[in-house]
C-alpha cells in the first residue's frame, strides 16, 4: 500500500505511556493523546518510506502527509489477503455462538509470519471496528453486518443468515486491509494474528470505562454547542450524505420488493408446468407438445429461482452495506462537527477567560491541530470512499445486469429448443410450415 | 384470425363448399348504442359491424364497398342457439365469453371496457369464420341471412320455431336420466370433454395469477428508473451512467404491457377450446338423450307387446293396476278385451314406427356426430399445437426484449 500514511494506533492500548505530563491530569481528553502519538511514532511502510514525524509537525506538512495516492488498490501490489470462512458453532454453559475462521496470508514485514489462522466471533469484529473508530474518528470504517436481523424472522443460527454474515464480515476485513491507514493498525494486526487468550487480554487494555464515558459526555456537550461556521465543503458533504442515504435506501427497498414479487411469480409459475403435464395425459396428438411445454415451463422455473437467489446473495448485501455506510458517514460528519465545536468553544473561552491563558492557548493549539488533522483525514478518506462506493456499486449493478441477461438467454434457449422440436415434427408429418 | 381463414381454406377437401370460399367475412367495428329495451328501460349496449364481400370481387381488383350490418351480442347468441337446436350432432363453435373471466387484476372485468369489447369483436369474428368454414353449418340459410339481412332476421329465425324446440330440449337435457347401454365412444368423448374443460380452466386460472405477478415484477423496476434519476443528480462521475440506466429500467417496466397483451391472445385461444369442450360435451349429452329416448320407446314397445301377449293368452306376467283391479273386481268382458287388444295393436304399430324412427335418428346422429367429432379433433389438435407454438414464440420475444434491455443497462452501468 503506497502513500504516505501515519498510523496512530501502533501503540494503542498503552495510551497512558505517552501522555505528556502537562495534560496527564485530563483523563477525559484521551483522543488528544492519541493524536499526539501520531507525531511521535516511527512507522515503517512496505514501500520502505518512513515517517519521522514529531510532535511539532505543522499542520501544513501534516496535510501533505495525509494525502492518499490514487493507485493504492492496485491488485499487483496487494500484499495481504484475508479470508473469512468456515463458521462453526460453539456451545458453552452460558451461551451458544458462532466463530469464523480468519485466514491471513501476507508478505508484510511487520507480521511475524506469512500465514495466520485464527477463529473470531462477531463480538471480536465489533471490538475491532470500535477501536478503529476511536483511533480515527473522522475516517470511514466500512460497516459491519448488523447485530441481529431486524425483521426477527431469521434466527441467529439459520444457515442463510450465517452465510450472509460471513460474507459481510469477509468484506469488512478486506476493506480494512485495503485501507491505507487501517491496514497498519496494531489492533488490526492483533485481530488477525493473536490467539484467543492473547486477544482477550489485549482487549482489556483498551480505554477504560471512564474514558469511554468521557467520550460520550464530550460528544453530547459538543452536540449541544453545535458548530458555528462549518466549512462549505463539509456542509456539501452532509447534504450529499443525506441525499445518498435516501437514494440508496430506496434502491435497497426497491430491490427487496423485486425479490418478493419475483418469488411470488415463481410460486404461480410452478403450478403451470404440472397443469400442462396433466393435460397431456388426456391427449393423443397433443400429448407430446404439451409434455414438452410442461418441461420448458419447469426449466424456466428453475432459472427464475436461481436468478432470485443471485439477487438475494449478491446485489442485496452490497446495497445493504451502503445503506449502513450512509449511517457511518453521518456519524463521521457528526464527530468532525464535534471536534470543530470543541475548538470553537475553546477559542471563545480563551477570548473571555483571564486566568490560565497559557495553558488554554496550548490546548487551543492542540485542538486546532486536531481539527485540521480531522478535516484533512476526512477529506482524503471521503475521496477514497467515493471511489470505492462507485466501484462497488457499479460492479454490483453490472453483475446483476449480466445475470439478468444470462437468465433471459437461458429461457430463450429453452423455448427455442421447443420450437425446434415442433419444427422437426411438423416437417416429419408434412404439416403446415410456420416460419 | 385471417390465418384461420387461410387454414380453413387450405384445409381438407370438405371445405370446398364452405361459405368462406365465396365470401369474405369480418367483424370490423364495435360501437356503443343506447336504446329502449323490451321493458322500455334505457340501456347501453354494444353493436358489432359485420362486413361481407364476395371473394371474387376482391381478386378482380374492383374492391367494392363491403355489405355491412350491425348486430349485438344477443343476436349472435340467438344464432348459436338456433344452430345448436338444428344441428344437435355437430360441435357448434362457441361464442366468446359473455363476461370476462380468469381476469388478472390489471384487466377489467367490465363488459363496457374498450379492451374487453375489442377482444370480443375479435372473438365474434372468429365465431363467424368458424361457422363459415364448417362443411355443414356454412350452408345454413339462417346463418347466411344473419350475415346479409339486417332487418327481419330476428323474425325469420323466430319462425323456425327453434326457440320452443330449444326450450323443450333444454328441459329434457337437464333432467337426470340413465342410459342402459351407453355408447362407449360417446362416453369416452364426454369424459374427455370434462377433462379438457377442467384442465384448461386450471391453466387459465394459474396463468392469470402468474400474469399478475409478472406485471408486479416488471413495474417495480420502474422505481429504479425514478430513483436512479434522482440519485444521478447528486453524483458527478456516476451521474450520466445512472441516468441512462434509469431510462432502460423505465423501458423494461413499460414492456410488460405489450407482453401481457400478447399473452391475452393466447388465453383467448385457450378459452375458445374451453368453450368448445362444452360444445363437445353437449353433443355427447344430446346423443345420450337420443339414445335414452330410443331406449324408452323400445322399452315401451316391449311392455305393450307383453301386455298384448298376456291379454291374448290370459296369463298375467306383468303387474298392472288394471289387471289387479280386474282380479279384485272381476274379469272384463270378451268385448272389453277385444277392444283393449285392438288398441294395443294400434299402439304397438305406432310404437314400432316410433322405435324405427328413433333408431334411424340415433343412427343418423351417431354417424354425423362422429364425422364432426373427428373433424373437430383434427381442428383442435392443429389449433392448440399452433397456440403452444405461438406461446413459445411469445416467450422468446419476451426473452429477447429482456436481453436487450439488460445489455443496454449493463452498458450504462459500465459508464458509471
Amino acid at each position: 500500500m503506497s502513500g504516505s500514511v501515519v498510523d496512530n494506533t501502533v501503540s494503542s492500548g498503552n495510551s497512558s505511556a505517552a501522555i505528556p505530563t502537562d495534560i496527564s491530569g485530563q483523563i477525559l481528553d484521551l483522543d488528544e493523546d492519541d493524536d499526539l502519538e501520531v507525531f511521535s511514532k516511527d512507522t515503517t511502510l512496505t514501500d520502505g518510506s518512513s515517517l519521522n514525524a514529531s510532535m511539532q509537525t505543522s499542520s501544513a506538512s501534516m496535510i501533505n502527509q495525509y494525502k492518499f495516492e490514487e493507485e493504492e488498490e492496485d491488485a499487483d501490489t496487494k500484499d495481504i489477503f484475508v479470508t473469512v470462512d468456515n463458521p462453526e458453532s460453539h456451545v458453552t454453559a452460558i451461551e451458544t455462538y458462532i466463530t469464523y475462521r480468519v485466514e491471513t496470508k501476507t508478505t508484510r514485514s511487520e507480521f511475524d509470519s506469512s500465514e495466520f489462522e485464527v477463529r473470531r466471533r462477531y463480538q471480536d469484529f465489533l471490538w475491532l471496528k470500535g477501536r478503529l473508530e476511536e483511533a480515527h474518528p473522522t475516517l470511514i470504517v466500512h460497516p459491519l453486518p448488523e447485530k441481529f436481523v431486524m425483521k426477527g424472522m431469521v434466527e441467529r443460527f439459520n444457515e442463510d443468515f450465517i452465510e450472509t454474515r460471513r460474507s459481510a464480515l469477509h468484506k469488512f476485513l478486506n476493506k480494512i486491509a485495503e485501507h491505507p491507514i487501517f491496514s497498519s493498525s496494531e489492533d488490526f494486526k492483533i485481530f488477525l494474528t493473536a490467539g484467543s487468550g492473547e486477544l482477550t487480554s489485549h482487549k482489556k487494555q483498551g480505554p477504560g470505562f471512564l474514558s469511554r464515558m468521557g467520550e460520550t459526555v464530550k460528544a453530547v456537550a459538543a452536540a449541544v454547542r453545535g458548530v458555528r461556521s462549518r466549512p462549505q465543503e463539509f456542509t456539501d458533504m452532509q447534504e450529499y450524505v443525506e441525499a445518498f442515504s435516501q437514494k440508496i435506501s430506496s434502491i435497497d427497498k426497491v430491490t427487496q420488493r423485486i425479490v418478493r414479487e419475483q418469488k411470488e411469480y415463481l410460486e404461480e409459475l410452478k403450478e403451470c408446468g404440472p397443469t400442462y403435464a396433466l393435460w397431456s395425459q388426456s391427449e393423443e396428438e397433443l400429448a407430446e407438445p404439451l409434455k414438452n411445454v410442461a418441461g420448458c415451463v419447469d426449466k424456466c422455473c428453475k432459472e427464475t429461482d436461481e436468478q432470485v437467489k443471485h439477487l438475494n446473495d449478491h446485489l442485496i448485501p452490497v446495497l445493504h452495506e451502503y445503506v449502513l455506510c450512509a449511517d457511518t458517514l453521518k456519524a463521521v460528519l457528526r464527530r468532525r462537527d464535534n471536534i470543530q465545536a470543541d475548538f470553537e468553544a475553546k477559542t471563545e473561552a480563551l477570548a473571555t477567560k483571564k486566568a490560565d491563558r497559557d495553558a488554554m492557548r496550548d490546548e487551543l493549539d492542540k485542538t486546532e491541530d486536531r481539527l485540521e488533522w480531522a478535516n484533512n483525514a476526512l477529506k482524503s478518506d471521503w475521496t477514497r470512499w467515493q471511489k470505492g462506493m462507485r466501484t462497488d456499486l457499479r460492479s454490483a449493478f453490472i453483475d446483476t445486469a449480466e445475470r439478468n441477461v444470462s437468465y433471459y438467454e437461458k429461457c430463450l434457449a429453452v423455448w427455442e429448443s421447443f420450437l425446434q422440436s415442433q419444427r422437426t415434427d411438423a416437417e416429419g408429418n408434412g404439416n403446415v410450415d410456420f416460419s | 384470425m385471417r390465418e384461420r381463414e387461410r387454414d380453413a381454406e387450405q384445409g381438407d377437401a370438405r371445405n370446398r363448399t364452405s361459405l368462406l370460399k365465396k365470401m369474405e367475412i369480418s367483424v370490423a367495428e364495435a360501437e356503443k348504442r343506447t336504446g329502449k329495451n323490451a321493458v322500455n328501460m334505457q340501456e347501453t349496449y354494444t353493436v358489432y359491424l359485420i362486413e361481407t364481400r364476395p371473394v371474387d370481387a376482391a381478386s378482380e381488383g374492383t374492391n367494392p364497398v363491403p355489405d355491412s350490418l350491425w348486430r349485438r351480442y344477443s343476436e349472435f347468441e340467438q344464432l348459436r342457439n338456433y344452430l345448436l337446436v338444428t344441428y344437435p350432432f355437430l360441435v357448434v363453435p362457441p361464442l366468446p365469453e359473455k363476461r370476462a373471466e380468469f381476469v388478472w387484476h390489471k384487466l377489467s372485468a367490465d363488459n363496457m371496457d374498450p379492451d374487453f369489447v375489442e377482444r370480443r369483436r375479435v372473438g365474434l369474428e372468429n365465431f363467424l369464420l368458424r361457422v363459415a368454414s364448417h362443411p355443414d353449418l356454412s350452408t345454413d340459410k339462417i346463418f347466411y341471412s344473419f350475415l346479409t339481412e339486417e332487418n327481419g332476421w330476428k323474425e325469420t329465425v323466430f319462425e323456425t320455431g327453434f326457440q320452443a324446440k330449444a326450450d323443450s330440449r333444454l328441459k329434457a337435457l337437464n333432467a337426470t336420466f340413465r342410459v342402459k347401454n351407453p355408447d362407449k365412444r360417446f362416453a369416452e368423448m364426454k369424459h374427455y370433454g370434462d377433462e379438457l374443460q377442467s384442465v384448461i380452466s386450471q391453466l387459465l386460472r394459474v396463468r392469470a395469477r402468474a400474469a399478475d405477478r409478472l406485471y408486479g415484477v416488471y413495474k417495480v423496476h420502474g422505481n429504479y428508473g425514478r430513483v436512479f434519476s434522482e440519485w444521478s443528480a447528486i453524483e458527478k462521475e456516476m451521474g450520466d451512467g445512472l441516468q441512462s440506466a434509469g431510462h432502460h429500467m423505465d423501458a423494461y417496466a413499460a414492456s410488460v404491457d405489450d407482453i401481457l397483451e400478447e399473452e391475452e391472445h393466447y388465453a383467448d385461444q385457450l378459452k375458445e377450446y374451453l368453450f368448445y369442450a362444452d360444445a363437445l360435451r353437449a353433443v355427447c349429452r344430446k346423443h345420450e338423450l337420443t339414445q335414452y329416448e330410443l331406449e324408452m320407446a323400445a322399452q315401451d314397445l316391449t311392455s305393450k307387446k307383453q301386455q298384448r301377449e298376456e291379454l291374448a293368452t290370459g296369463t298375467i306376467r306383468t303387474f298392472s293396476l288394471k289387471g289387479m283391479t280386474s282380479k279384485l273386481f272381476g274379469q272384463e268382458t270378451p268385448e272389453q278385451r277385444e277392444a283393449k287388444l285392438k288398441m294395443l295393436e294400434t299402439q304397438i304399430e305406432e310404437g314400432e314406427e316410433l322405435v324405427k324412427e328413433r333408431n334411424g335418428e340415433c343412427e343418423e346422429f351417431v354417424k354425423s356426430a362422429w364425422v364432426d367429432i373427428e373433424r373437430f379433433k383434427e381442428q383442435k389438435d392443429h389449433d392448440l399445437r399452433e397456440a403452444l407454438i405461438s406461446y413459445a414464440i411469445m416467450q422468446i420475444s419476451m426473452c429477447k426484449k429482456g436481453i436487450q434491455v439488460w445489455n443496454n443497462a449493463k452498458e450504462c452501468f459500465s459508464k458509471m
